[in-house]
């Protein structure tokens, strides 16, 4: 056993295989050996040996991150003051796909670790996870797919990159099929930088295919729109990407991935009921949704604000699609839509409510 | 979809209770709400308290939608 990589393996409550949503606001635990897809690393790369495996909650770790990692540090102290042959040599968390709780819980425990305990610490996430933009700088997130269908891919990548970032090796993102961190590598070139760039220059003016050097980095960011200026006169709208729809989703909206955005009728509607609507959201326990929808789309509050006269009046319908594991080109899509709709109904405020 | 929506002039709040994601996508005016499977309530209150608190969160809403700001903000 002597010889094996020990490694320390993360996974969320529901790969970890303690429970689904209703397991999410878990705190922090850890096991020895290898659980789920550990269990398929090991198999995948024998000489690996995963000494022990934590295990958190998806609600738990994205709603207090700063808590939830400092008690990983902490669960994990015991393994690193092991004597030097026993000590974990590098951890793994994930991967976690296109889930955005279970992404970030898998770029703070990797960054957290990295620096506290100087293991290379390594996660696999699908290049939208939105965890990606906010841990890519510091931590190294392998490519992984979409969903649970690229795992062994993903482990592959995930542990590849980690043997060689052990090994102390060169690592570079296409090459090692990790998400561009931003960091500039010296090396000597045969050519002088102003011989590349012509020739570059030249292969654009003939219209072939050409890689740049150093790609300029794309913000995708919109200027604030002006306040509201007088909001008691202001007609606003809710959307909501937490999925509460009327009862039975009449449109079928998806539970992930969805492939749609309803527009529903509130007009004359007070409140919202576990009899009138529902959560159709599949990245969420609903128990709490379905038992008063007003939690995630709050209706009853938004009314008795309006006739408060706290703002003009509101929208007719309300949007909702289902913000799980959503394509960001689909999001694009349903924005612009329902953005259409609202000009078009001279609302001027939007309140989005998000799970 | 904040983003589109502000695109094309409408002034939108995101009220949501993982800050960091609405941060990173880029939304601009940002409300931190209660949890992820309940951010407009709180089921361990009565009825009543968990009312008032939707009603605060939602006050706070408008009160970022009249807000000038210059960059992306967090009305905490």
């Amino acid at each position: 056993m002597a010889d094996k990589y020990r490694i320390i393996h993360c996974l969320n409550q529901f790969f970890g295989g303690l429970g689904g949503e209703e397991k999410a606001s878990m705190p922090p635990s850890v096991i020895d050996g290898a659980r789920g897809p550990g269990l398929l690393l090991q198999q995948q790369f024998p000489d690996v040996m995963v000494v022990a495996t934590v295990i958190f909650g998806d609600n738990y770790i994205a709603e207090k991150t700063k808590t939830a990692t400092q008690e990983i540090i902490d669960l994990l102290a015991p393994y690193f003051i092991s004597s030097k042959a026993e000590r974990p040599v590098l951890l793994l968390a994930g991967p976690a796909f296109n889930a955005g709780r279970y992404g970030i819980g898998c770029g703070a425990i990797c960054q957290a670790v990295y620096s506290h305990y100087g293991v290379p610490s390594v996660t696999a996430m699908f290049p939208e996870n939105p965890a990606v933009d906010e841990y890519k700088k510091e931590v190294y997130i392998a490519k992984a797919g979409a969903d649970a269908l690229g795992m062994e891919d993903a482990l592959e990548k995930m542990m590849g990159l980690g043997l060689k970032l052990l090994g102390q090796e060169m690592v570079l993102p296409e090459q090692d099929h990790y998400i561009p961190q931003g960091r500039r590598k010296n090396f000597f070139s045969s050519q002088t930088g102003a011989r590349r760039a012509v020739n570059l220059l030249l292969q654009k003016l003939h219209g072939e295919t050409y890689e740049t050097e150093y790609p300029m980095p794309t913000f995708d960011r919109v200027t604030p729109a002006p306040p509201i200026s007088d909001i008691s006169r202001a007609k606003l709208a809710l959307v909501t990407s937490g999925g509460i729809v009327p009862h039975g989703n009449p449109d079928r909206i998806e539970a992930a991935n969805a492939q749609k955005y309803g527009s529903y009728s509130i007009k004359d509607i007070k409140v919202l009921t576990a009899a009138s609507h529902q959560t159709v959201h599949g990245g969420y326990d609903p128990t709490f949704a379905n038992e008063n929808p007003n939690r995630v789309l709050p209706l009853d509050a938004v009314r008795d604000l309006e006739s408060a006269g706290a703002f003009g009046a509101l929208h007719d319908t309300y949007y909702a699609t289902v913000g799980n594991a959503t394509s960001v080109a689909n999001a694009q899509k349903y924005g612009r839509s329902i953005a259409e709709k609202l000009l078009a109904n001279a609302v001027q405020a939007v309140i989005l409510t998000s799970t | 979809m904040t983003k589109e929506m502000e695109k094309v002039g409408l002034t939108v709040v995101h009220a949501c209770s993982i800050v960091s994601i609405s941060k990173t996508v880029g939304a601009n005016r940002i409300v931190p709400t209660i949890a992820i499977p309940h951010p407009f309530g709180d089921p361990g209150k009565s009825p009543l308290e968990e009312k008032t608190l939707r009603k605060k969160l939602v006050e706070k809403a408008l009160k970022a939608l009249t807000t000038h700001i210059d960059s992306q903000t967090i009305f905490a």
